[in-house]
């Protein structure tokens, strides 16, 4: 760990603030997320761990403090900027565009970089001919590598649960991101479910060379692939540190099982 | 009689949308000369219905022509609206007006042309180039400094096209004499005041009109789209009502004495031919398809899908809305555009909010998301509403027809409850519904769900 701290943090949250009129869902929260990590961001229900991720991504604004991406500052961006740079999300509760097919919810996410201007598109010309088949050729080896090609033209709603769950994964990494955000990839997923999510999850790493922070309630989940925790609750870091550090972490207990049950089940 | 004509009308309304179903099967025929042998077909077959009578009983008799402009151009505005509702999900009711103020715009061009006067056209012309370059050029500014709040924006955009309507105006009005020498004496009409240069400045009036209808679809959503759905929705109907009201006070309180107001205006030259119908037709379709099968209609797609997901996504959601919402628009200005020079007179009863609700109507009733729904429901719904019923119930005694605003809204239940997706749902046909580039993509690798499912664990 010692190197990758000194070196550039990739994401760089730095004191930040976020207050819901006099309410803070978060509270100076610092966090540096070093290149190529895998990094689960924990913590008790309401902790203020989505709020993070929206606050990344722009979806809502830092009231105080500061976000750095490389090495520009990307709080007080729009949201689709932020993508466009490289940081692509999944959200908690599914949202695929669910009435379109798997292909157009990919090449969606090509979108920003389709290489065609409108009024390609509007006159159909070479260009617009070229790329489009481009993109829908990328899209489906794209598809391919997440086992996807077979269900390309389905409608996302119909497909099951798990599917979904890759489909979306997908979706975020067609994006083209350096990081990538999970926002409890393995919610609703039976253990089989989990155990290849947790594969998928190491693949895309490796092959897309990316730097993933995940929020996650399954510790199995956690305690398997994060390699560097940081606990939240009530909008605030309390603890942070490898799982194993984390596992033997009284406040950590405390804050998911209560201060009672915490003492009684360390003693 | 009454059983000869309800037939009659059935059958008409199902040839048409046969036709719509042909024009669009052969559009999607691979080689060039098949779909040029479609185009020609298609116009064809109904000017020659047109032409066709056996002794009394003409096939399309001059009341069905009229009809049939009135499905083309509430086929337009339907399509249009069915980009901004269907397609991007965007509830609006301001589409009437956009149709109103391109019927307007388009019968004020040719109506100062038609009386041997420039200006109109002059004004009008250099006011929506002038327009466009002035939002154009303000965008590439404000790309410059980010951050800026949409108000302000505004205010910048609405300031250059007012600076650009001003020297249009003194240009327009400049360059009048240099035209005027073209049109001659009354005794002895020159070019200009042919039949020819009459068609020329009638189409580009229809151009004009679109624009015009886009430019101000784009000042008004500009600000008003950040709002919500909802909130959307009301905005919109606002700008209907202001739209009507302007008309009515159209020789007061603007000036436009040719308007003569909550009179109407008339004397518009009838220069509406089904050659130009067809062709505006089909390019409103041709512009459509491309604009929806494309990265920038899928964007608009995801748009309506999830907004949240959207953003997240990379897509620029305010972009994408006011895009879709200034391409309905320019439709509805074309589509009233040639309603005014197909029925000579206009009056701001036509274009009261209520009625704005008919092509909210067409387009639910032929399903949300399906231009093909859109085109055929237009087709049903007038010869349904202003030919049929009216005819028929006209029949039955002089009050008889005001029966038709309850049997309808009993037929559109009855859809709704029995079909809530509209009559097509989002099934395309043919050329709109032709995805080739993924048909291309190799068909070996398709696997059913299961095998996939079935490979994966």
């Amino acid at each position: 760990m010692a190197d990758t701290q000194t070196a550039r943090p990739v994401l760089d949250l730095r004191e930040v603030t976020k207050f819901f009129g006099g309410l803070s869902a978060v509270k100076g929260l610092s966090l540096a997320l070093p290149r190529g990590a895998l990094w689960g961001l924990i913590g008790p229900n309401g902790a203020g761990k989505t709020t993070v991720f929206n606050l990344i991504t722009g979806l809502i604004k830092v009231s105080e403090g500061e976000i750095i991406f490389g090495d520009e500052r990307i709080d007080g961006l729009e949201p689709y900027e932020i993508t466009r740079m490289g940081v692509a999300r999944t959200f908690q509760n599914i949202r695929l565009f669910s009435n379109l097919s798997v292909l157009d919810n990919v090449r969606i996410a090509y979108h920003p970089h389709a290489g065609y201007s409108f009024g390609d598109s509007m006159l159909r010309t070479r260009r617009f001919t070229a790329k489009e088949k481009e993109l829908t050729d990328q899209a489906m080896e794209f598809l391919s590598i997440f086992k996807l090609q077979g269900i390309a033209e389905e409608t996302a709603r119909n497909l099951p649960y798990g599917e979904q769950r890759r489909v979306e994964i997908a979706r975020a990494l067609a994006c083209n991101p350096q990081v990538l955000l999970l926002d409890e990839p393995a919610a609703g997923m039976n253990p089989r479910e989990i155990q290849e999510l947790m594969d998928l999850i190491h693949f895309i790493r490796d092959r897309f060379k990316l730097t993933i922070l995940l929020i996650e309630h399954q510790m199995r989940v956690v305690m398997g692939i994060c390699e560097y925790l940081t606990v939240m609750d009530f909008g605030e870091v309390i603890a942070r540190g490898t799982p194993k550090e984390i596992q033997g972490n009284q406040k950590v207990v405390e804050a998911y099982l209560g201060k009672g049950v915490a003492s009684s089940a360390a003693g | 009689m009454e059983l000869g004509y309800l037939f009659s009308t059935i059958v008409k309304m199902a040839a048409l949308v046969a036709w719509i179903y042909g024009l669009l099967w052969g559009l999607n025929r691979k080689l060039l000369w098949q779909k040029a042998l479609t185009v020609i077909l298609a116009f064809g077959v109904i000017q020659g219905a047109f032409l066709l009578s056996f002794g009394d009983f003409a096939v399309f008799s001059g009341f069905d022509q009229g009809l049939l402009f009135q499905a083309v151009s509430m086929a337009m505005v339907a399509v249009g609206l069915n980009v901004i509702y269907g397609f991007n999900g965007q509830f609006s009711l301001a589409q009437w007006g956009f149709y109103g103020i391109g019927a307007y715009v388009a019968a004020d061009i040719t109506w100062w042309w038609s009386s041997g006067n420039a200006s109109g056209l002059l004004v009008a012309g250099i006011g929506v180039i002038l327009g466009g370059l002035a939002i154009a050029l303000v965008g590439r500014l404000l790309r410059l400094k980010r951050g800026i709040p949409v108000l302000s924006a505004f205010t910048f955009y609405l300031i250059a096209v007012v600076a650009a309507g001003a020297v249009a105006m003194y240009l327009g009005h400049a360059l009048v004499p240099l035209v005027q020498a073209g049109f001659g004496t009354k005794a002895a009409p020159g070019i200009l005041a042919s039949a020819a240069a009459q068609q020329v400045v009638f189409i580009l009036a229809v151009v004009i009109a679109g624009a015009f209808a886009a430019e101000i679809s784009f000042l008004f959503g500009l600000p008003v789209l950040t709002l919500g759905s909802d909130y959307f929705g009301i905005a919109t109907l606002g700008f209907a009502i202001v739209v009507q009201t302007l008309m009515v006070n159209s020789d007061t309180i603007l000036p436009f004495p040719e308007m003569k107001g909550g009179r109407g205006m008339i004397g518009i030259p009838r220069l509406t031919t089904w050659a130009t119908a067809f062709i505006f037709l089909l390019l409103v379709i041709i512009l459509v398809r491309n604009f929806v099968k494309s990265s920038t209609g899928r964007a608009t797609l995801s748009v309506r899908e999830d907004e949240t997901a959207a953003r997240a996504m990379g897509i620029d959601i305010a972009q994408s809305k006011l895009l879709s919402f200034v391409l309905g628009s320019f439709l509805a200005g074309i589509g009233g555009a040639l309603y005014a020079h197909y029925i000579g007179f206009l009056s701001p009863s036509m274009f009261s909010f209520i009625a704005g609700f008919n092509p909210l109507i067409i387009v639910v009733f032929g399903g949300l998301g399906s231009i093909t729904g859109s085109l055929a429901a237009s087709v049903a719904w007038i010869f349904f509403l202003e030919g049929f019923l009216r005819v028929l119930l006209g029949q039955m005694g002089t009050e008889a027809p005001t029966w038709r605003f309850v049997l309808y809204p009993i037929a559109l239940l009855l859809l709704m409850l029995m079909r809530p997706q509209g009559l097509l749902g989002t099934v395309e046909w043919g050329f709109l519904k032709a995805d080739r580039l993924l048909k291309k993509v190799k068909p070996a690798d398709a696997k059913t769900p299961a095998a996939v499912q079935k490979e994966n664990s």
